[in-house]
């Protein structure tokens, strides 16, 4: 439900840009968005092309990237793989891991002219 | 233009203790709060110079341009600045969340009605219409601001920051954040609080933690409320605290009931003793509050 704020934020962050670095129109915009962000994707690409609409960004292409989420096994001593926060380490069985990364939400880059 | 909360496009509504009050619409802009924000600075690729490295006038060319920059950076930074403001004036904030009907206003007010004669205490009220919570916290005396977020559907740290500065909150007061009823959007946005206070009814499912980890991995306390009506359900108390643990196994849980009282010296408790950390070495606390 949120997504909807999370591309006006996007919006405001590319037209901050766009004056920064003197461009006026978005071709491509590539985000990162960990499993564990709590983001739906397909609502996030929903809000993006209705947010979009009217700016530099209008007609722009979406790229999301989508990292895999990793988790600290204490008793493996290793990073595991994993798809929900509650996940047991799948070596070994242990619960309670220590979440590394798959809550990214960025915006890694964009292609303008 | 604010886009964090939509102010000045028309739907978030900040309403203020006298409730004669107006939206307070242009004035929403004259916060005393730092609201400069840190834009990362984005590194330019260019790669639309062509074969030969020449530019040809009048021909665009595109060029790609390194941002990574997080998307909630800008509601990161006006938590932030709540977070300075707290800290500076010994302000302990709880952010209160949960899905709509766990009886969040009610556990309120039953807290209000214990806490605030020995302590000041504040409430911002989040929903999207309607000042119905405010006014009930009203009755029992204590200063509450209501924030209508319209379509949205959980409160910003920008939202807070101006709700804060129509509150107007002594040193060393106490403000409880009642967010909109939502168990998922609330978890993504920090406000500023010291602790997110989830909130669940034995009237919800004893899965609800593994259903909506998000909220449950982003909280420090989980209150198990309505406890008065286990006797008539078939709710499996160690099995809502396993499912919780599991998703987050640093969480305290406390079973509670705001219609009976139950369980509410040990809330009361918590609150004291993490307001207590949270200001270690804060002189406010060697006063007389």
């Amino acid at each position: 439900m949120h997504e909807m704020s999370l591309c006006e934020n996007i919006l405001e962050i590319i037209t901050y840009q766009a004056d920064q670095q003197a461009f006026s129109k978005v071709d491509l915009v590539r985000l990162e968005v960990g499993p564990l962000s709590g983001v739906e994707v397909e609502a996030l690409r929903f809000g993006f092309d209705v947010v979009m609409r009217g700016s530099v960004a209008e007609d722009a292409r979406l790229d999301i990237l989508c990292p895999e989420a990793t988790a600290w096994c204490q008793a493996c001593e290793t990073n595991v793989p994993i798809l929900e926060r509650y996940d047991p380490c799948p070596n070994c069985g242990a619960v309670s891991l220590q979440i590394t990364s798959g809550g990214e939400l960025r915006i890694k880059e964009m292609e303008v002219s | 233009m604010c886009t964090v909360c939509g102010c000045g496009s028309g739907n978030v509504r900040v309403e203020g203790p006298e409730k004669a009050k107006p939206k307070y619409g242009g004035e929403l802009h004259h916060h005393a709060h730092d609201h400069s924000q840190e834009h990362g600075s984005a590194h330019l690729h260019h790669y639309g110079t062509g074969r030969a490295s020449a530019s040809a006038p009048g021909i665009s060319q595109s060029r790609m341009i390194q941002i990574e920059q997080d998307i909630l950076s800008k509601n990161n930074s006006y938590a932030n600045t709540n977070r300075r403001y707290f800290a500076e004036r010994a302000i302990f904030a709880l952010n209160l969340v949960s899905s709509p009907g766990s009886g969040k206003t009610t556990l309120l007010v039953e807290t209000l009605k214990r806490l605030s004669e020995t302590r000041h205490c504040y409430v911002i009220e989040g929903d999207q219409q309607t000042s119905k919570d405010a006014d009930r916290i009203r009755a029992t005396g204590v200063a509450a601001i209501q924030i209508n977020t319209g379509k949205g559907c959980h409160l910003d740290g920008h939202m807070v920051g101006h709700a804060v500065e129509h509150l107007a909150p002594c040193d060393g007061g106490l403000i409880f954040i009642e967010n909109v009823g939502n168990l998922v959007c609330p978890a993504a946005f920090d406000l500023g609080e010291a602790h997110k206070v989830v909130i669940l009814s034995v009237t919800e499912g004893e899965d609800k933690s593994i259903k909506y980890p998000d909220m449950f991995a982003a909280a420090d306390l989980m209150l198990l409320n309505k406890s008065d009506l286990l006797p008539h359900l078939d709710f499996d108390v160690e099995a809502a605290k396993e499912n919780a643990l599991r998703v987050n196994p640093d969480i305290t849980i406390l079973t509670v009931s705001a219609c009976t009282g139950e369980g509410f010296d040990h809330w009361l408790t918590w609150i004291e003793a993490a307001r207590t950390m949270k200001l270690a070495g804060h002189p406010v606390l060697s006063t007389a509050q």
